[in-house]
C-alpha cells in the first residue's frame, strides 16, 4: 500500500466532471507532480487530497488510514496556496506561528518552531513585519514556512510559483526542492508548467480532462509519451501520420507516411502494435530530427526537404520544413549555412521514432 | 467517520443540490442547525408572518373574508388620490434629483476649478440630516416665518411674508435637497470608474464631445444612475415627515395611512399599507429587472480612469467657482440654520429676522434634566438594542447563507433585505398588527405597548444595512484565508474567532454603526407605534415644534446630527481599513 492512495475518484461541479474516475499512488518522500493545462482537473484533485473537496465516488487512503471524509484541519497536511492566502491581518509572525497555535502547543515551542521555519525559507528577523509590506516573493516564502511550521504529514502545492516573475520563479524553484528533500516530507504539487514540474518532481502525472494520460518520471514522459495528447503537451513534437505496411511479427515496423509518402522504419513493442493499414501517429522531437545539405542516398527513414523558413531563437535555431508535402521542425543549436528555399536531406532516426497510442489507451 | 465541521461554504459545495427542498433537511442535519433554526424563526417572526398577516387582515371584515375594504379603497376619491399623488411626487423627486445630482457630479467630477473642493466636501451634508430633523431645519430656514422669509420682509420692508412654502413646490424642494445625493454620490462614483480610453477612443473615431456622452458615457453610467433612481424613489415614496409639516393639502400614502390610524379606521389602514408595500415592490423589482439587463462587466477592464480638466475659459471658470460657493452655501444653510436656532431661548423669537436672544440652557436641560434628556436616553437604549442585534445577527445570516447561492438562500437573503425596502410606515403597521393580541394558533404574542416594539421594529428596520455590509465583507475577503486556516488545523470555530471575525469586523461595525445612528433619529415607524411611556427622541422633538419650543426642538436636532456625523466620519474611516492593502497575491 502506497503512502498516499487515490482510489478512483470522481467529483462533479454542476453536474460536469472535473475529476473522472482518477486512481494514483504518491510514495513516502516523494515529491509528485500533477501536471496539465488549466481546467483539467489538477487542482480539484489538490483539494481533494487536502480535505477541501470531498469526492464524489471513490476514497483517499493516507498512510493506511481512510481519509476521504476527514476534515482538512483534521488531516495534518500544509498547503501552499497560489495566492498564498496569507491573513492579512497577521504579521509574518503570527501567520506562520497560526497552525502551532490551533494545535495548542506551548509558547516557547511555538517560537523556536517559528524561527526555524523562517530560518528554513532564508526570511529570519522578518517576524514582526506585516505581510502586507512584503514583496511576493517574500510572501512566497512565508506561506512555505507556514505550512512547514506544522510539520505536515504531506506537503501541497498549488501553483504556488505562479504569480512570480521568471528569474524569481527559477530560482525558488530549486530552493523548493531543496528544502522539501532536506526536511525529508512527501510532496504533492500542481503546476501547468512542464519545465517546472520536470525540474521539481521524482515522479508527474499528466492530466487532461479529469483524467490521468501518463504517470512517470520526467525523462520517461518525455522521451516516451505515451499519447498524443502527453507528446503534445510535453514540449514541442513532430506528429506524423503514418499507414502501418509490415506484418506484426517484426520487432521493426514500416510505415508510410501519409503526407508525402515517405517510408519509415521504426521500432514497435507488440502491445502497440495497430492493425495493418490503419493510421497511427507517428512522433519525433525537432531535436532529434537530423539535417545535412549534402543529398545522400535514398532509402528508409532518408528524406529530401526543401526549407520554408527558419526562426532564430537565440541558442538553438528552428528549422520549418517541407518535405513533399509532410511538415516537419528540426531545433539545431546552428543553422550550419541553411538558408530559405535550400534543399536538404532530413535522416529521422529509427530510435528516435515513436508511436503514439490514441488518448484513451495508456 | 463523519465531518465533524459546520462551514456552510463548503457544505453548499460539497453536496449536489438539486432540489429546492431537499437543502433545508440537508442543512438541518448538521452542527449548524441551530443556526438556521433561528435565521429562519426570526425571519418567519420577524418578517413573513407580519406581511401574511397584513395581506390576510386586509381581505377580511369582522372574520369574514371580504375584499370590501379594497372596494372601499378604490371608491375612496381622497385614497387613489393619495396613492397618485405619493407616485407622482417619488417620480419628479426621481426627476429634480436626477437633474440635480447628474450635472452637478459632471462639474465637480470632471473639471478642476477654485472652490471645487468647498461643494464636493459638503456634497453629502443632507444625508447626516435625519428626515425629521432636515424638515424642521427647512421649516426654520425656508418656512413662512422662517429665516429667509423674514429676511425678505425685512428687506423690502413687506407686512405679510411673501411666500407660504407648502405643498407641492415645498415638498419638491425639500426632497431634491435631501435626496439629490444618491444621484451626485453615484454618478460620481460611476464617473471615476468609467474608462477614459473609451472616450478617447470614440474621439479618435469621429464622434463629437456631445456624443462621446450620450453613446459612450452615459450608458455606461447606466447602473449607477438606476440604483439612485431606485434609492431616490423609494426614499420619497416612505418621506413622511415633510408632507406632516409642510404637506398643505398634498395627501400621500404615509400621511394617510398615518391619520388613518389616529381615527382608528383600521381597515383603511390596512388597506393603505399594503397599496403602499405593493407600489414599492412593484418599483424595487421593476428597477432591478431593468438594472440586471444593463450591467457592465467593468470590471474585467482595464484602463485610466480620467483625470479632472481644468476648466480654460475663463468666464465659465468664474461661473463653476460661483455656483460652487452657492451651492456650498444652499446646502450648508439648513445646518447653520438648526446650530443657530438651538441656541434660541425658546419662545423669544417673533418677528425679528434672526432669534433676538441666545443661551446654552436649550443644551444644559437636554444633557442635564432628568425629563428632557430621559427621551434621548430611551433612543439610545433602544436603537443601541437594535444595533446589537443586527450586528450579531448579521453574521447568523452570513454563516447560513455563505458564498454560493442557492435558490432557497436567494429567498432568504430576499426576506432579510424585504423590510429595508418597504417603507417605514408598513414595517410598523404591520408589526403592530401581527402582535397586537395574542393568538395561540399562529404563536403570535403582544408586542403593541411594551417596551420591546420599537427596538424590535428598529432591528426590523436597520439589520439589512447590516447584513449587507458583513456580506460585502465576506464577499471581498479571499476563501483561500479560511481554507488555509482550516488546512493548518484550525477548528471551524478557531476559523470564525481567528480569521473570519478579524477581517470582517470593520465592515460589520462600520454597518451597525449607520444602523444605529439611523435608528437614534427614526420618526416614521415611532410615531405609529411608540409607548408614551418611553418616547424616543423624534417624537420629542416633533411634540416641541408644536409646543413652538423651537430653540429645544433645534438642539435634540444638533445632537444627533453631531452623532451621526462622528458615526458616519469613523464608519467611512472603518470601511477604508477594511480594504487590507492588496499586496497578497499580486
Amino acid at each position: 500500500m502506497s503512502f498516499l492512495s487515490l482510489q478512483n475518484i470522481s467529483k462533479r461541479y454542476d453536474g460536469l466532471p472535473a475529476v473522472a474516475d482518477l486512481s494514483l499512488d504518491v510514495e513516502q518522500k516523494e515529491f509528485f507532480g500533477l501536471l496539465g493545462p488549466s481546467g483539467c482537473g489538477k487542482t480539484t484533485t489538490l483539494r481533494m487530497i487536502a480535505g477541501l473537496e470531498t469526492p464524489d465516488i471513490g476514497t483517499i487512503r493516507f498512510d493506511g488510514r481512510d481519509i476521504t471524509q476527514l476534515s482538512p484541519e483534521r488531516r495534518g497536511f500544509g498547503m501552499v496556496f497560489q495566492n498564498y492566502a496569507l491573513f492579512p491581518h497577521l504579521n509574518v509572525f503570527e501567520n506562520v506561528a497560526f497552525g502551532l497555535r490551533a494545535r495548542k502547543r506551548a509558547k516557547a515551542e511555538v517560537a523556536q518552531r517559528v524561527d526555524h521555519a523562517l530560518a528554513l525559507v532564508q526570511l529570519p528577523g522578518y517576524e514582526r513585519r506585516p505581510v502586507t509590506e512584503l514583496s511576493g516573493g517574500q510572501q512566497q516564502r512565508v506561506a512555505i514556512a507556514r505550512a512547514i511550521a506544522i510539520e505536515p504529514a504531506l506537503l501541497l502545492f498549488d501553483e504556488p510559483l505562479s504569480n512570480l516573475d521568471v528569474a524569481l520563479r527559477e530560482e525558488t524553484r530549486g530552493e523548493l526542492r531543496d528544502l522539501v528533500k532536506k526536511l525529508g516530507l512527501t510532496a504533492v504539487y500542481v503546476t501547468h508548467d512542464q519545465e517546472e514540474a520536470f525540474a521539481l518532481c521524482d515522479r508527474i502525472s499528466v492530466m487532461s480532462e479529469g483524467r490521468i494520460l501518463q504517470t512517470g518520471a520526467p525523462r520517461e514522459l518525455y522521451e516516451k509519451p505515451a499519447v498524443i495528447r502527453v507528446a503534445r503537451f510535453l514540449g514541442r513534437n513532430n506528429l506524423i501520420v503514418a499507414r502501418r505496411l509490415s506484418s506484426s511479427d517484426t520487432a521493426i515496423g514500416t510505415f508510410k507516411t501519409i503526407q508525402g509518402e515517405h517510408t519509415l522504419e521504426v521500432p514497435v513493442e507488440r502491445s502497440k502494435l495497430g492493425a495493418i493499414n490503419q493510421n497511427s501517429t507517428l512522433a519525433i522531437r525537432p531535436e532529434h530530427i537530423v539535417l545535412s545539405k549534402e543529398a545522400s542516398p535514398s532509402g528508409p527513414n532518408i528524406l529530401r526537404a526543401n526549407v520554408r523558413e527558419i526562426s532564430f531563437g537565440g541558442a538553438t535555431t528552428t528549422i520549418y520544413l517541407d518535405a513533399g508535402g509532410l511538415s516537419l521542425e528540426g531545433l539545431l543549436l546552428r543553422s550550419d549555412g541553411l538558408n530559405i528555399d535550400d534543399s536538404c536531406t532530413v535522416h529521422l532516426p529509427p530510435a528516435k521514432l515513436m508511436v503514439l497510442g490514441d488518448d484513451e489507451g495508456s | 467517520m463523519n465531518r465533524a465541521e459546520s462551514n456552510p461554504e463548503r457544505e453548499s459545495r460539497n453536496t449536489p443540490r438539486s432540489s429546492v427542498f431537499r437543502v433545508p433537511l440537508d442543512l438541518i442535519k448538521r452542527p449548524s442547525s441551530l443556526l438556521v433554526l433561528l435565521v429562519v424563526v426570526v425571519l418567519v417572526y420577524g418578517v413573513v408572518y407580519p406581511s401574511l398577516h397584513l395581506l390576510t387582515a386586509s381581505v377580511q371584515v369582522n372574520a369574514e373574508w371580504s375584499l370590501a375594504a379594497y372596494r372601499e379603497l378604490f371608491s375612496n376619491r381622497a385614497i387613489v388620490e393619495a396613492a397618485v399623488s405619493s407616485v407622482l411626487l417619488s417620480l419628479l423627486t426621481v426627476a429634480f434629483c436626477a437633474l440635480a445630482g447628474i450635472s452637478l457630479a459632471f462639474l465637480f467630477e470632471r473639471y478642476t476649478f477654485p472652490a471645487r473642493g468647498i461643494f464636493a466636501t459638503l456634497a453629502a451634508l443632507p444625508l447626516v440630516l435625519p428626515p425629521l430633523v432636515g424638515t424642521i431645519a427647512f421649516v426654520l430656514l425656508c418656512g413662512e416665518s422662517g429665516i429667509l422669509a423674514r429676511f425678505v420682509m425685512w428687506l423690502f420692508g413687506l407686512k405679510t411674508s411673501p411666500w407660504s412654502l407648502r405643498g407641492w413646490p415645498a415638498l419638491l424642494i425639500f426632497h431634491t435637497y435631501t435626496m439629490y445625493p444618491f444621484f451626485y454620490m453615484l454618478t460620481a462614483a460611476g464617473l471615476r470608474r468609467v474608462d477614459a480610453g473609451l472616450a478617447e477612443a470614440g474621439r479618435s473615431l469621429g464622434a463629437r464631445p456631445a456624443n462621446v456622452l450620450f453613446r459612450i458615457v452615459l450608458p455606461q453610467l447606466t447602473p449607477s444612475l438606476i440604483a439612485a433612481a431606485l434609492l431616490t424613489f423609494m426614499t420619497s415614496m416612505a418621506s413622511f415627515s415633510a408632507p406632516l409639516f409642510f404637506g398643505g393639502d398634498v395627501r400621500v400614502l404615509t400621511l394617510e395611512i398615518f391619520n388613518a390610524r389616529q381615527r382608528g379606521d383600521v381597515a383603511a389602514a390596512l388597506t393603505q399599507t399594503v397599496l403602499l408595500a405593493v407600489i414599492s415592490l412593484a418599483a424595487l423589482i421593476f428597477l432591478q429587472r431593468y438594472e440586471g439587463t444593463r450591467r457592465f462587466a467593468a470590471a474585467a477592464m482595464k484602463g485610466a480612469t480620467a483625470r479632472r480638466r481644468p476648466i480654460k475659459s475663463g468666464k465659465a471658470r468664474a461661473l463653476a467657482t460661483a455656483s460652487a460657493i452657492v451651492f456650498a452655501i444652499v446646502l450648508a444653510l439648513p445646518v447653520f440654520t438648526l446650530v443657530l436656532v438651538s441656541f434660541a431661548k425658546d419662545g423669544s423669537w417673533t418677528t425679528q429676522t434672526l432669534p433676538p436672544a441666545y443661551t446654552l440652557s436649550n443644551y444644559g436641560r437636554i444633557l442635564t434634566q432628568a425629563d428632557a434628556s430621559s427621551v434621548f436616553v430611551n433612543s439610545l437604549i433602544m436603537a443601541g438594542l437594535a444595533a446589537l442585534f443586527a450586528f450579531v445577527w448579521s453574521f447568523c445570516v452570513a454563516a447560513v447563507v455563505g458564498r454560493k447561492r442557492t435558490r432557497w438562500k436567494r429567498l432568504l437573503s430576499l426576506l432579510v433585505i424585504l423590510p429595508w425596502a418597504l417603507p417605514g410606515t408598513v414595517v410598523a403597521v404591520s408589526i403592530a398588527e401581527a402582535y397586537g393580541q395574542t393568538n395561540p394558533l399562529t404563536g403570535s404574542f403582544i408586542l403593541i405597548g411594551t417596551f420591546w416594539i420599537l427596538p424590535v421594529v428598529y432591528f426590523l428596520r436597520f439589520m439589512p444595512l447590516v447584513v449587507r455590509a458583513v456580506q460585502a465583507s465576506i464577499e471581498q475577503m479571499d476563501a483561500s484565508l479560511e481554507e488555509a486556516a482550516g488546512s493548518l488545523g484550525a477548528s471551524a470555530f478557531a476559523r470564525f474567532w481567528r480569521v473570519r471575525l478579524p477581517l470582517v469586523w470593520p465592515g460589520a461595525v462600520a454597518g451597525t454603526l449607520l444602523a444605529f445612528v439611523i435608528a437614534l433619529g427614526e420618526y416614521v415607524a415611532s410615531v405609529l407605534v411608540f409607548v408614551p411611556s418611553n418616547q424616543p427622541v423624534s417624537i420629542k422633538i416633533a411634540a416641541e415644534m408644536r409646543d413652538f419650543n423651537l430653540g429645544t426642538a433645534a438642539a435634540y436636532g444638533v445632537l444627533l446630527v453631531v452623532l451621526i456625523s462622528a458615526a458616519m466620519l469613523l464608519a467611512g474611516r472603518l470601511e477604508r481599513k477594511r480594504e487590507w492593502p492588496s499586496g497578497i497575491g499580486g
